[in-house]
């Protein structure tokens, strides 16, 4: 749904989503990454249950919520994607762990 | 908006449609009354839409063991409350009654709490009912996300919690149900009573009732002057911090931290005396979140998605007050801090007194004469 | 502290505690008014949540490329001057920080005296003081709630524009642009430009619109915006197909979006679709200056609420101005006026420049503000949405994203009792969720006005709270606590508290 402007690709980043890997372009949100890797729904609503994707990619519709490096709802349009990064989709809420017992 | 104008003079006209208004006017309205409720528009001063949503007995009625008797079956009742609620409008307020927790962070604090139900339990007259004393293990293995800083906490098995905005649309729908004349932009500026009843008069115009109630939070202490009545308040601002939603974590509600049943986490409330301004203030919000975060760790990095302060309706020894005028009768005014909590005594047992026109003695005590006369206890 | 820049490393955590002026927002109000104040020696911090200067309009600009200049047009390119005369200011510059909350701070007669700002960067909270605040938050995109809004594959236009700002990412597949508004032509101009393959257009500006705008056509007419829309329709006609007077429009698809329906002509089309993007204009972001208590009013030419402001671009709120689309959409030329103007405003206020000093600067302001606000009247007439794209119909209509609130319940909370957004929000939650009614509020607004047939002004709008952007509960813990607030929470239990370690706190 979004192709890169060639003469816009900067230096490789590769990040995973729910595992897979994906290429990214140094500077990229990790919204617009993922937009680029052609992934439309990054997240089910606690409400429903029903699929989103990012809306307004400014931070202000908080649909591109995301789970990075083990922290749930991130909103991936305000947040650099970084070189070995975990992105997996929000399902739903999020999940508190308990922290490891002491 | 208006759920039934008509011009037919209600048989009782009560001011104010928070919790209190709602409870009394449904009570009233279930016994084929007709009923109308004024109250004022999108923004006002209304505590039930701004509250912690506990149904909570533990703590309540310590020099006043009638209050803690009134709250015990309060929640008693609560489960009927409940279904009637669903029954006639197809909505759940969620009731939840686990039993609640009071998490201490120090051992003092712990004493503190220990100390105030022995209290509580040994004055004379009162009632009682179980709560345990359990050390950090215990309430650990009661709540496995508790943190290492907790010291203690009190478990008593009759608290509980709802929620407290579907509530509201409940009882509103009730009213709505039972064809309750609903007037929101309707201040009432002035009572007067006149011909056997009484008039109300706003900007709106003017309304004749044979009875009225004042449940005006707030506003009560303007009014109730109007027709022979007191409604004594101390200033107290409370201030709540709400999270995002998360996946259940928190199987009971603790005083100070709950999690709704959408999800969300509660956390708080502070109590200063002030009565001045609504500004929330950050250094309180700090303080109970470092509180929260200390009794539950993992609620750290949860989004905290507002914050927000609001003046209780708080008597001078915050217990409630209920009572009819003397000069006028049929002039009733009802007025409780703990107004979820109390929700089913108001629907069902306040209504019948103000229905009947007499409040009968056990209930009498909630009049105003308790801050005139020295208490006996 | 160098200038216009903070060390990464610590970010906020090197700010000073006190400001002569903070401005929060980077675009071309914010930076304007930053670089007016600083030249004014007043000791600014100018914060905003994205990590480069720019704002909307010039997203992205210190990082554009010379290729950039040819696809997104002059207007774009523009912004470099103004970013740059910023960087060479003397003003501190706190990029990828949000501000969450603004509180007044009274002095010992209870009059104002400053404010104190809330900022977070990077998991670290602050409360930073500032004598004098200007808020330059610009605008957002109208919501548009059609049916399946929500599906994935619907963006706004402004999205898929950040996207070839920032990334240079370009929409593929079939692509469907809808709606109406000053913009909706650009951005269809910019991305075909940038070799997107746009299906079609569908623009859903009222074919009566036409007749009301033509009697402000005289400013129109003279405006620069004539040649500009002429040009950009000529690209945007010239390359794919525009399809007019669109009176109904819903996505459609399971999981994601398949198929575009819209109506014309009283006939329903389809066409399949990858991605459709959502224009109908911007609106003032008003999430800050309502949660700090600004005086708005509603604005019956761009059907919307804004704050008040005075000639100075001061709110009702002392010591607080506001600048920008934030205020009423003005386009970004207006808004860089504007903050000039603010910024002379609070300069004035700080005692840094003489009143007399201050009206003679702004009078060529006030010259170019005029000419830049020519032609605005048409534009809001020719592109006021139409009333079936702002209150929709169809009952099942999702309102509230957040919440999943449609348009029918919130239409039988009105007769249940909810007469105004904030009952409503108490009935429905609509409103409460994290976008904190940002996608809802004029919607919701203008549902309950259209079923009590009142006037949204008699309406109302959501009173928002702080954090007006979430922050971590960690982060507000660790934010300074007072002995009062102890108290307020312990009562005499309170010498029991001690602050935990949360983060690491600023060293005193
Ligand atoms: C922070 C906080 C936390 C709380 N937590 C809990 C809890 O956990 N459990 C619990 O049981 N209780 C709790 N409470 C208390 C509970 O919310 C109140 O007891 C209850 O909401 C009071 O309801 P009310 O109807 O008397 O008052 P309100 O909700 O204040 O309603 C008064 C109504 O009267 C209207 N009114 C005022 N003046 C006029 C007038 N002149 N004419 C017409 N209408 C008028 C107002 O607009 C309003 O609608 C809490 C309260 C606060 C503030
Ligand atoms: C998505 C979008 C795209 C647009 N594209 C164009 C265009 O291409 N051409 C055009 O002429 N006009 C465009 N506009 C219209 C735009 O409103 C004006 O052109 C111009 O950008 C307004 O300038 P401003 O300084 O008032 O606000 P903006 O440029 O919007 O700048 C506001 C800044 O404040 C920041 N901010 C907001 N809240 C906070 C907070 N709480 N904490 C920290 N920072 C915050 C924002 O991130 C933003 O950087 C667009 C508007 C939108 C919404
Ligand atoms: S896409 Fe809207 S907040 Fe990220």
């Amino acid at each position: 749904m979004f192709r890169r402007l060639s003469d816009r690709a900067s230096g490789e980043i590769t990040f995973t989503f729910d595992g897979r890997p994906i290429t990214a372009s140094a500077g990229d949100s990790v919204a617009a990454a993922l937009l680029a890797a052609g992934v439309r729904a990054c997240r089910t609503t606690p409400v429903s249950g029903a699929p989103r994707g990012p809306y307004c990619m400014m931070g202000v519709c908080f649909e591109c919520l995301v789970r990075i490096d083990g922290m749930d709802n991130r909103q991936g349009c305000l947040v650099t994607v970084q070189e070995g990064m975990r992105v997996e989709s929000q399902r739903g809420s999020r999940t508190l762990t308990p922290e490891p017992a002491q | 908006m208006t759920h039934h104008q008509s011009d037919q003079e209600p048989d009782v006209a009560i001011v104010g449609g928070g919790l209190m208004g709602a409870c009394v006017a449904w009570g009233l309205a279930r016994q084929g009354l007709r009923v109308c409720v004024l109250d004022e528009g999108d923004v006002a001063l209304r505590a039930s839409r701004a509250n912690f949503a506990l149904i909570w007995v533990q703590g309540k009625g310590i020099g006043f063991p009638a209050y803690a008797a009134w709250t015990k079956a309060s929640a008693e009742a609560w489960p009927r409350l409940a279904a009637e609620l669903r029954s006639e409008t197809g909505i759940n307020v969620g009731l939840d009654q686990p039993g609640g927790f009071t998490l201490c962070l120090s051992d003092r604090e712990l004493q503190a709490n220990v100390d105030m139900m022995a209290r509580l339990h040994n004055q004379p007259g009162t009632v009682t009912y179980p709560y345990e004393i359990l050390d950090h293990a215990q309430t650990k293995a009661r709540m496995p996300a508790t943190g290492p800083d907790v010291s203690g906490s009190i478990y008593c098995p009759l608290d509980g919690h709802v929620n407290s905005l579907r509530l509201f649309r409940a009882l509103h729908a009730a009213l709505k149900a039972h064809s309750v004349d609903y007037r929101a932009d309707h201040a009432v500026t002035a009572i007067e009573p006149r011909a056997g009843g009484f008039a109300l008069t706003g900007a709106w115009g003017e309304m004749r009732a044979a009875k009225v109630v004042l449940a005006a939070g707030l506003g009560n202490a303007r009014l109730a002057p109007m027709v022979g009545l007191e409604a004594p308040m101390k200033p107290s601002r409370g201030q709540i911090i709400v999270t995002e939603k998360a996946a259940p974590f928190l199987r009971y509600p603790v005083v100070t931290v709950r999690q709704t049943d959408e999800g969300g986490v509660m956390i708080g409330d502070s109590e200063e005396a002030d009565g001045s301004s609504l500004r929330v203030d950050h250094s309180i919000s700090s303080v109970m979140a470092d509180r929260a975060i200390r009794m539950f760790p993992l609620l750290g990095d949860l989004n905290v998605v507002r914050t927000w302060t609001a003046f209780r309706v708080m008597t001078p020894d915050g217990s409630p007050v209920y009572e009819q005028s003397e000069t006028c009768p049929g002039a009733f005014v009802a007025m409780a801090h703990s107004g979820v909590t109390l929700a089913p005594q108001h629907a069902f047992s306040l209504a019948d007194y103000i229905a009947t026109g007499t409040i009968p003695k056990e209930v009498a005590v909630f009049s105003t004469r308790r801050f005139r006369v020295p208490a006996s206890v | 502290m160098t200038k216009g820049r903070v060390s990464t490393e610590r970010g906020i955590a090197d700010l000073a505690d006190e400001y002569d002026v903070i401005v929060v927002g980077a675009g071309p109000a914010g930076l304007s008014a930053a670089t007016t104040l600083a030249g004014t020696n007043a000791r600014t911090l100018l914060v905003d949540e994205n990590r480069t200067p720019g704002g909307q309009i010039y997203r992205a600009i210190t990082l554009a490329q010379p290729v950039d200049r040819q696809r997104l047009g002059e207007d774009y390119w523009r912004g470099r001057s103004i970013a740059e005369d910023f960087l060479r200011s003397e003003a501190e510059y706190a990029p990828a920080t949000t501000a969450w909350s603004i509180q007044p701070l009274q002095g010992d007669a209870g009059q104002t005296i400053g404010h104190e700002v809330g900022l977070s960067s990077n998991g670290v909270a602050r409360l930073i003081q500032a004598r004098q605040v200007v808020l330059a938050t610009g605008a957002l995109e109208r919501p548009f709630p059609i049916p399946g809004w929500t599906l994935p594959g619907v963006m706004t236009a402004g999205a898929a524009q950040i996207a070839l700002k920032t990334s240079g990412l370009v929409p593929s597949g079939k692509v469907v642009i809808a709606g109406t508004g000053p913009l909706l032509y650009l951005l269809a101009a910019q991305l075909i430009e940038a070799g997107a393959t746009v299906s079609a257009v569908l623009d859903t500006t009222p074919r009566e619109n036409w007749l009301r705008a033509f009697r402000h056509a005289r400013g129109f007419l003279v405006s620069p915006y004539l040649a500009k829309g002429l040009k950009l329709l000529q690209t945007v006609q010239r390359r794919t197909r525009v399809i007019r007077w669109v009176s109904a429009l819903a996505a459609e698809g399971e999981g994601g979006l398949k198929e575009v329906v819209w109506g014309a002509g009283g006939r329903e089309h389809r066409m399949a679709a990858d991605l459709l993007l959502l224009h109908q204009g911007v609106v003032p972001n008003v999430n800050f200056s309502n949660s700090a208590g600004c005086a708005h009013e509603w604005d019956e030419a761009q059907l919307t609420f804004r704050p008040q402001v005075d000639e100075w671009s001061a709110s009702s709120v002392a010591g607080l101005a506001l600048a920008g689309d934030g205020t009423g959409i003005g386009g970004a030329e207006a808004a860089a006026i504007q903050g000039r103007i603010a910024g002379l405003g609070c300069a004035s206020r700080l005692g840094l420049v003489a009143p007399a000093e201050r009206d003679r600067l702004a009078v060529p302001l006030r010259t170019s503000l005029a000419r830049a606000m020519r032609g605005r009247r048409f534009l809001d007439e020719l592109y006021r949405p139409a009333k079936a794209f702002r209150v929709p119909q169809d009952p099942d209509t999702i309102v509230c994203r957040c919440e999943e609130i449609s348009a029918g319940q919130i239409r039988a909370s009105v007769s249940a009792g909810a007469g105004g957004p904030n009952q409503m929000k108490v009935f429905l939650r609509c409103g409460m969720g994290p976008c904190q009614g940002r996608l809802c509020g004029l919607t919701v607004t203008e549902l309950i006005a259209d079923e009590r047939s009142k006037h949204p002004s008699e309406i109302g709008y959501y009173r928002l709270r702080f954090p007006i952007k979430p922050l971590r509960l960690h982060e507000l813990a660790a934010l300074p606590q007072t002995e009062t607030a102890k108290v307020a929470v312990l009562a005499d239990l309170a010498d029991t508290h001690h602050p935990a370690d949360l983060n690491e706190r600023k060293p005193q």
